[in-house]
């Protein structure tokens, strides 16, 4: 019967770089940023690593494919090193990938690292993904915000909810995230940003305008991890460990089968499920003390909360204008700005998120901390609603 | 010959419509005298319709769900096919899921194709289903530019259940050039009007009428409809009124279509076969370096023969668009930017394409012979989680004609897309299958959750690099007319 790695890895050290328009400078030394510091804070030399874990979505941008110019960028001579790739949950399954290795016993110490330089395509948003031979010859060519600006209308249908309603809750999670990003030095987009201007931004995807879109950004985050035990013999006082990681991958049953509504992510629900088991969390509600959603677009945030079993279903437009996922909230999601601030380098994306929540849990951030968090979740997903992966993390202090 | 004949007919319009004083208005600094012709409104084929999607769409209006088994040939006359060499009628055939086991091929170079290989297709005499398909392009500013319209015809030819007999034909051939295009030219050179008139219509047309008159024994005193197309104004009538015939000829549809090239013929007879009734006679008169008469004969059969729509059904259908700059980009009348999301890729793999051609031309699901799921794109297992049988057993399923209706949707502004925005959205089909979709022909109503849809035949990508078009189906809200 397996036992899940709930315990079994602690975060020895992050870091993460700068996110932004970073248009002096290349992905090697974003990835740099992030390493030195993940190397500082985990007070160990390049040669204890024993493994790593390069997250990158993109091989168009960026690097290209398979982890040398990671290895390199870094001079990790030698060492079994791997190009990991599941669309935008790219950074946490790096994170899963350096962590299993060290729970099974395979190596002591890890590293997982995730870049991704976006700003080099000449254009905003994503660039054109290629879905494959046969896929391209029926999927329709719609973009990121298409995907998921579809949940709106599901969620509208589901819930006999009004377009003007549902638009305000939505405003109020890009609202929420924009008062939070003004105190992350890190973060991309770092202006609170007025509600009407967000409800009247020019359209993007109906019904998702300017402000429901998360930036587009260059960036790294690094996790280094080892065992508990290793962490302590190297003097680690307040352990963050992982208490969960799972992963939940669409079979076509969302986009085959007449048993979706449209209103939520089967992905995250599956995944949940699992994070919540292998961690022991049974009323995520109460237990959690903050969370990182992937936040690409307000509608996705606003699906999650029910997603995560966090608010009740059809109800977290309430939950949002009630302030519940606010700083000062019961449940605050998205403390740094989330996505929304950040952008969403996506090889970075979930370690940036797990920076967070372990920088918290260790009463590292500053202006934005929180009042003595213990549990925190980070949840990332990959490709469209009814077609992606959703990766999810939970990570407590552990004494 | 005199048992053979049309079956059954159909025909298509594009949705676009423009008036012409749109037309007319954008052109008035340097041609002012247009406005003379801006009356009513043209039909213009949208970025992704060609001669090809029209004449699936005609054929399907003909056929109306029923298999065309037992036909021997598939014919597709246009002088707008998009490729110089790769045959037309082998797509149209695959779109329509016709037998694999029968002959075909394209006919085109004149404005007479339509006639000419229809005559040709009535002489073989056997079964074949033959469609005329054109979408003519005119230079901004010519008179054509206002003329000119859009659409198909779809004729069942065969020997039982004729609805129009063929009674007798006579073509005449002369050197005629009212007009010309390059093979490498994108727009046509037109000879005097007034020329064109008396001495190509005037003398060529009668001859030919005169002499399948003879032919089929007929009087044109006996002739109930007079189906001839004015590619220039007024010349229609000036050869009815010069062969003798006393009634008004055929509507020439010149409200609501516009002249639709070599199709326009077929596509003003298959209107009036809409509406006749038994024993009428028809005269078909096409022209173009020559001409050809055909005279038919209504039988009693015209009574269940109705086109799934029709072409009046089709006309009535339309959605109006007041920019000229939309018309004239679809034409690739003017080069916009459209950024640098449009500088994808589009290069289509030719071997995924041929071994998915049931899918990607027909539609065709699998339905799973286990648990009976109708599942789309087919994969290697049964979509349902408590069946995951193998796809070894599922059956073919075509998903063209099911209803179906909205489930999600959007207005994508973000993508490339030649008509923007890209609508997209799951299509759920009542029989429970599902696919993700472009949506397309959104009027003013626009779209929401419950809109009943139905599947056209579209171009889904242009690979402008290499001058080949993806072929898909697309969704489209089902419209006034229904079906």
């Amino acid at each position: 019967m397996a036992t899940g790695i709930k315990d079994k890895v602690a975060i020895l050290g992050m870091g993460c770089a700068q996110f932004g328009e970073r248009w002096n400078v290349d992905s090697p030394s974003l990835m740099r940023e992030a390493f030195d510091e993940a190397l500082a804070d985990a007070g160990i030399e390049r040669s204890q690593i024993e493994a790593g874990w390069y997250g990158s979505a993109l091989d168009n941008v960026n690097v290209g494919n398979s982890p040398i110019p990671a290895s390199t960028a870094l001079r990790l001579d030698g060492i079994p090193f791997t190009r990991v790739e599941n669309m935008c949950a790219t950074g946490t399954e790096a994170l899963r990938g350096a962590a299993y290795a060290v729970a099974s016993g395979a190596v002591d110490i890890a590293v997982a690292i995730g870049a991704e330089k976006l700003k080099d395509t000449g254009y905003g948003g994503l660039p054109i993904p290629f879905k494959g031979t046969f896929n391209d010859m029926w999927m329709p060519m719609g973009s990121s915000p298409a995907g998921f600006a579809q949940l709106a209308a599901g969620y509208r249908a589901k819930h006999g909810m009004s377009k003007d309603d549902l638009k305000r809750g939505m405003a109020h999670v890009s609202w929420k995230s924009h008062q939070n990003g003004v105190h992350s030095p890190k973060a991309h987009l770092r202006k609170a940003i007025p509600m009407e201007t967000i409800i009247n931004a020019p359209m993007i995807s109906d019904p998702l305008g300017l402000f429901d879109c998360c930036g587009v950004s260059d960036g790294a985050a690094c996790a280094i991890v080892t065992t508990p035990e290793i962490a302590r013999a190297l003097g680690k006082k307040d352990l963050v460990t992982v208490k969960a990681i799972q992963l939940a991958i669409s079979s076509g049953i969302e986009s085959q089968m007449n048993t979706w509504d449209g209103s939520h992510v089967r992905n995250t629900r599956n995944a949940a499920t699992r994070a919540y088991k292998e961690a022991g969390i049974t009323d995520p509600r109460t237990q959690l003390d903050l969370i990182e959603v992937h936040d690409c677009f307000s509608i996705t945030e606003l699906v999650t909360m029910e997603d995560l079993f966090i608010s009740e279903e059809g109800k977290a437009v309430n939950d949002i204008l009630d302030g519940f996922y606010d700083a000062d909230g019961q449940v605050p999601c998205q403390i740094d700005g989330g996505l929304k601030c950040f952008g969403h380098p996506i090889g970075a994306t979930g370690l940036r998120m797990t920076y967070e929540v372990y920088s918290q849990l260790l009463g590292r951030t500053g202006e934005r901390q929180l009042a003595s968090p213990s549990m925190g979740l980070t949840h990332n997903l990959g490709g469209v609603p009814y077609q992606g992966i959703a990766c999810i993390s939970i990570l407590g202090l552990s004494s | 010959m005199a048992d053979f004949g049309i079956k059954r007919f159909g025909g298509y319009v594009p949705r676009l419509r423009i008036d012409r004083s749109h037309i007319a208005d954008a052109h008035k600094w340097m041609a002012p005298n247009l406005r003379g012709q801006a009356k009513g409104a043209r039909a213009f084929v949208s970025w992704d319709e060609d001669a090809v999607t029209m004449a699936v769409e005609a054929a399907r209006d003909c056929l109306d769900g029923r298999k065309a088994d037992g036909i021997e040939a598939v014919y597709v006359a246009s002088t707008s096919l998009p490729y110089a060499d790769l045959q037309h009628a082998s797509l149209v055939a695959s779109a329509l899921r016709l037998p694999t086991g029968i002959a075909s091929s394209d006919i085109g170079f004149s404005q007479r194709a339509g006639t000419s290989g229809l005559l040709q297709a009535l002489k073989a005499g056997e079964d074949a289903l033959f469609i005329a398909s054109d979408a003519p392009v005119a230079k901004p500013a010519s008179t054509q530019e206002l003329s000119y319209g859009a659409g198909a015809a779809a004729f069942l030819l065969g020997s039982d259940d004729v609805v129009a007999r063929l009674l007798g034909a006579a073509s005449v051939t002369a050197p005629f050039v009212d007009h010309f295009r390059g093979a490498q030219s994108r727009y046509d050179y037109f000879w005097e009007e007034r020329w064109v008139r008396d001495e190509g219509y005037a003398k060529l047309a009668p001859a030919a009428i005169k002499a399948a008159l003879a032919k089929a024994g007929v009087a044109v005193a006996d002739i109930t409809h007079f189906v001839m197309p004015s590619m220039q104004r007024g010349a229609a009538d000036a050869v009815a009124k010069k062969v003798g015939f006393g009634g008004k000829p055929a509507d020439g549809l010149e409200n609501g279509v516009g002249y639709a090239g070599a199709a326009h013929v077929l596509l003003m007879l298959a209107n009036v076969l809409d509406t006749a009734a038994p024993g009428d006679k028809i005269l078909v008169a096409g022209f173009g370096q020559g001409a050809d008469a055909l005279v038919f004969e209504v039988t009693e059969a015209i009574q269940n023969a109705k086109p799934r729509r029709g072409v009046a059904g089709a006309i009535t259908d339309g959605i109006s668009t007041d920019s000229y700059m939309r018309m004239l980009s679809f034409y690739n009348g003017v080069d916009l930017e459209w950024g640098m999301r449009s500088e994808k890729d589009s290069k289509t793999a030719l071997t995924e394409q041929y071994r998915s051609d049931d899918q990607i031309s027909g539609l065709i699901a699998g339905k799973c012979g286990k648990c009976s799921t109708i599942q789309f794109p087919q994969i290697e297992y049964c979509v349902n989680p408590e069946c995951n049988a193998p796809a070894t057993q599922f059956e073919d399923y075509s998903l063209v004609d099911e209803p179906s209706q909205v489930l999600t949707y959007t207005a994508d502004w973000l993508s490339f897309h030649p008509a923007p925005p890209l609508y997209i959205g799951f299509v759920q089909f009542d029989n429970g299958a599902r696919i993700l979709m472009e949506v397309v022909d959104v009027g003013a109503d626009g779209l929401d959750v419950g809109t009943p849809l139905k599947l056209t035949f579209r171009i889904k990508e242009r690979d402008r690099a290499r001058g080949y078009n993806r072929y898909f189906w697309k969704a489209a809200p089902a419209g006034a007319a229904g079906a």
